[in-house]
Parts: C-alpha cells; structure tokens; sequence
C-alpha cells in the first residue's frame, strides 16, 4: 500500500465570521492492536492518534484519536475566517510520520 | 402453557422480529443515485429477454444498502474508496519494467484511452481464443509490453489499477456481450448460477434470484450485480475485486471455491455481469 | 388485552435482549473516562447533541457527528467497545462552530455517549444507543 495520502476539502474563499465545512480523509489502516492475524499473534497497533487543523497558526481543532475511528479516518468541522490564508492539516502517526496537507483560502 | 400465556409468548416473539423489522427500510426503489450533485446513474432496469422473467428488475445493488452507506458512494470525497482510485491513478503514469514504459506511454490518458473498457469486461478476445478478465488484459500488457511482473488479481497494485480503469466508464451501461464465441462461456456460467454447490446446498440464485431484499443471517441480499466493482466493502476498509467476490460466494455455499481468475469464475463473472447489463458502472461502490 | 405483571417482563425480557445492553465488565473503564473527563464534577443535560444512525449497517463505518455550541472539548466514547475511547476534540479560536463529525467502530450494539465541557467549566452528556448488525457475507 502507498504511503498515507490525505485528502482536503476547502471551500475556495469564504466571508469574514461566516462559518464554512472543512472535509478531511486519509487512507489509513487505523490498526486498532486489537487483531490477531491467520497465526493467532496480535497485530501491533498503528493507528493516526492526533489530528490537527490551524488557519495562519491559530487553532481550528486538535483532535485525539483511538483505535475506534474508523480506517481511512474522515473528519468533517466548521472553521470561520477573518483575513486570507492558509489552512494546515496535520495527522499523527503511531510510528512517528506526520502526514501533511494545506490549502490556501481567499476572502469572499 | 395457558392459551393466554402462548399469546405472549407469540407478541414477545412478533417483537423481537420486529427489531428487525426496523431494519427493512431497505431496499429504497425511490432512491436517486446522483454521484457529486452531477452524474445521474441508472440503478434500475427492465430485465433482458434472455434472463426469462428470472427477475421483475434489475436493481443495483446500492438500493439495498443503509441511507448513510447509499451516502457515502454519492460524493467522491466522502467515498473512501477514490483514495484507492488515486493509487491507481498514479501507478497509471509509472514507468514499470525493463521496457521502460507505463500504461500511459502506449494507452495515452486514462480518461480517454479506458473509458468503455470496464463496461464490457470480461469479453471473449480473438487473439487469444478465450475469455478475458479486465485482469487479464492488464497482466497481458504488463507482461508482454512493459517486461514487468504480472499483478495477483487479488492484490493492491491490481486492485486499484482496475479501480482507476472502471471508473473511468462510470455512468455508462453496463454492456457485456453474450453471443457469438462469448456464448458457451456464458451458458457454463449460466449452469453454474443455477448449480447448488456445497454443504449447505445453494446456488447464487438461492440468495441473488429467489431472495434478494431478504436476510441472510443479519445481511441484506441484493440481487448480486457487479456493476460495483472492485467495490470498497466498509468491513475491510479496503477493495474488494470481482473474482474475490465471486470467490467468497461460493466458498460460503461451504464449498471448495474456484481460484481467483479461474475459467470457471470468469465465465460465472461474465454471465452475472450479464444479468446486470443496462445498469450504470457504478466503480468503485461502496458496499458495508 | 391487558397484560399481568408477568407478561409485561416477558415481554420487557425479549426487547431487552435484542438491545444487548453493555456488559458491567466494561463499564469501569468508561467510568474512568468519565471521570478523568470531568474531575469528577456532575454532567448535565442538553446543549449537546448525537448524530447517528439508529441501526448500523457495518460496526466498522458508523458515521457520528456530535454538536455542543459554546464547548471547548467533546470526549466521545463507545461505552460498549473493549476500548471506550473514541476520540477528543478541541476547539480552537478558529473554529466555526463547535460540532465534529467522523466515522468510528462500534464492536456491537450499544450506547454512544458525548460529553462536552463548556466554557464555564461545566459538563453536559448525552447518549444515543446504535444497533449494530453483524451481516457481511464472506471476506
């Protein structure tokens, strides 16, 4: 499998104190460490344990995962805007990776 | 037992049935398959002559699926499955083997070189005298264009690969052709439609003809088309091919299933794609 | 038609069993959540809100979404998984509104349970119970 690739959705521009949906997906496993494989040994957890979106280094949300999100985590949120900018997303892996994704919004 | 104690006994029973009944919102015929507000998808059809009245319609298999998985095949970011198609997408344009070339580099834009191509698959090809999978045809050009390893059909690589090919013929009929020398692979795979196989004595038209939009155990038959795949199934988070499909079917009859890409599962793949000619290519499907 | 007493448990007993109630085993550790959520301080009612589906066709995709306007942090937690813990959201300065939305796996039926603490340090809760099916052929 290819490495973890995120997926964003961002609306192109945005009013000023107007809320708007954020969608987010990654492809993942979520590997909840609560399997065993064909020859009955557990399968390792490895699952993304942290989420975080922030718009020009303020805070949108930060999120705490565990081995319930389902594999391929999607997230969905509103975020509210007052300048131009750019939001980045951030996913968390059990094995150290960080996953990355931004995507640039304009005023409306 | 007193008469009024059986009485209970029958409403504590109807009951329990009920919380089942609870479930049967499905199959939803009213149901409109729109995929991102814009591709309009024929889910319905009138049955072909050659399936003799063996269904009043043809139904995908989306209808009998929940409201929230209906959902999440109709917006292409919602769908987990288009992060496979990406994949594929991507290993579309990779340079693979010791020719030095991608599928790109004699196929041209997936878009325009594959669309149609998932539509009419498996179909009878002259050259090699025999029925072909839309698997066998990626392995044939991989082999013997590109010098690189043919893919397990129930792999990743493969998997994707004939994901981002399906879904480039998505919206369009479904349209298998059944006669000429493509017709005795369709007459073996007709024979083991109706064949029962296995401990427990089924046939595919136990579940997909005679019971579809009932339970099995706490599953939803559908009428088993597969216009859907290779179709992301919600319990594996992951792609499930045509053949693993077809596979596991007959495996759960409690029988000694048919490999993967065997004669015998592509020629049951060609007339079960039959039975579902007209229906829109729906790749990939979301299926729980 | 009346029912006695009798009757009514029987018949409270078949519901009952379908709704498959979570195990006593499991419930310490969601208490513990819980309490490690609050500090031990009382949850109150309403202002907060769960969104998913009365029956779940797959355990392992049951999409949720919870509301609660004016929270700083929603804890979600499957009270019946081996594992309650779902997930913990903050909300930052930049959020539009204090509602999530996911998909997360239920092992079985059982409740779902949302707590938010707001902006004056209080809690409020709310459950939803998710019946879960158990079908899938094959795989």
């Amino acid at each position: 499998m290819a490495a973890s690739k995120p997926r964003v959705k961002v609306p192109g521009s945005a009013k000023a104190g107007e809320a708007f949906t954020i969608k987010t997906l990654i492809s993942h496993p979520m590997e909840s460490g609560l399997r065993k494989d064909k020859q009955g040994n557990p399968i390792p957890r490895k699952i993304i344990n942290r989420f975080t979106c922030d718009f020009n280094g303020t805070n949108v949300i930060d999120m705490e995962m565990h081995g319930a999100v389902s594999a391929n985590p999607y997230i969905e949120f509103d975020a509210v805007i007052d300048a131009a900018g750019e939001f980045t997303f951030n996913w968390y892996d059990d094995d150290g990776s960080v996953y990355t994704a931004s995507k640039a919004i304009k005023l409306a | 037992m007193t008469t009024r104690a059986k009485k209970t006994a029958v409403l504590a029973a109807v009951m329990t049935v009920g919380f089942g009944g609870a479930a049967m919102a499905e199959p939803d015929l009213d149901a409109k398959l729109v995929i991102n507000d814009e591709l309009e998808m024929t889910t319905i059809v009138e049955p072909a002559p050659y399936l003799d009245g063996a269904l009043d319609q043809v139904i995908s298999g989306w209808h009998f699926r929940d409201a929230a998985t209906r959902a999440m095949e109709m917006d292409d970011f919602e769908n987990p499955a288009m992060n496979f198609v990406e994949d594929g997408l991507a290993a579309w344009d990779a340079v693979d083997g010791t020719e030095g070339k991608s599928c790109a580099s004699c196929h041209g834009a997936i878009e325009e070189g594959m669309r149609g191509v998932r539509a009419v698959m498996p179909k009878y090809n002259e050259e090699a005298g025999d029925l072909w999978s839309l698997e066998e045809y990626i392995n044939d050009c991989r082999v013997n264009r590109m010098g690189a390893e043919a893919w397990n059909w129930d792999k990743t690589p493969m998997k994707v690969m004939t994901a981002a090919i399906g879904v480039q013929s998505r919206g369009m009929p479904v349209n298998v052709a059944i006669d000429g020398p493509a017709r005795p692979y369709w007459e073996q795979g007709k024979e083991m439609f109706y064949a029962r196989t296995g401990l427990l004595q089924m046939s595919c038209a136990s579940c997909h003809e005679e019971n579809y939009g009932n339970y099995i155990r706490a599953d939803h038959l559908s009428q088993g088309h597969l216009n859907g795949f290779p179709t992301l199934r919600l319990k594996k988070g992951s792609l499930v091919s045509t053949h693993n499909r077809l596979f596991g079917c007959v495996r759960d009859t409690r029988a000694e299933s048919y490999p993967k890409g065997s004669a015998e599962l592509k020629a049951l793949e060609l007339y079960v794609a039959s039975r579902g000619n007209g229906l829109s290519v729906e790749t990939p499907a979301v299926r729980p | 038609m009346t029912y006695t007493r009798r009757e009514t448990l029987v018949l409270g007993a078949s519901s009952i069993a379908m709704l498959a109630v979570a195990p006593a085993a499991f419930a310490a550790t969601t208490d513990e959540e819980i309490a490690a959520f609050t500090g031990g301080a009382a949850a109150g009612e309403g202002g907060i809100e769960i969104g998913a589906p009365e029956i779940a066709e797959n355990g392992n995709v049951v999409p949720v979404e919870v509301t609660a306007p004016g929270a700083e942090e929603i804890m979600l937690l499957a009270t019946g998984n081996p594992s309650p813990t779902v997930c913990k959201v903050k909300f930052g300065p930049a959020a539009g509104s204090q509602r999530v939305s996911t998909r997360i796996r239920l092992a079985k039926t059982q409740d779902v349970l949302a707590m938010a603490r707001m902006g004056d340090g209080s809690f409020v809760q709310a459950t939803r119970t998710v019946k879960v099916t158990i079908g899938g052929c094959g795989g």
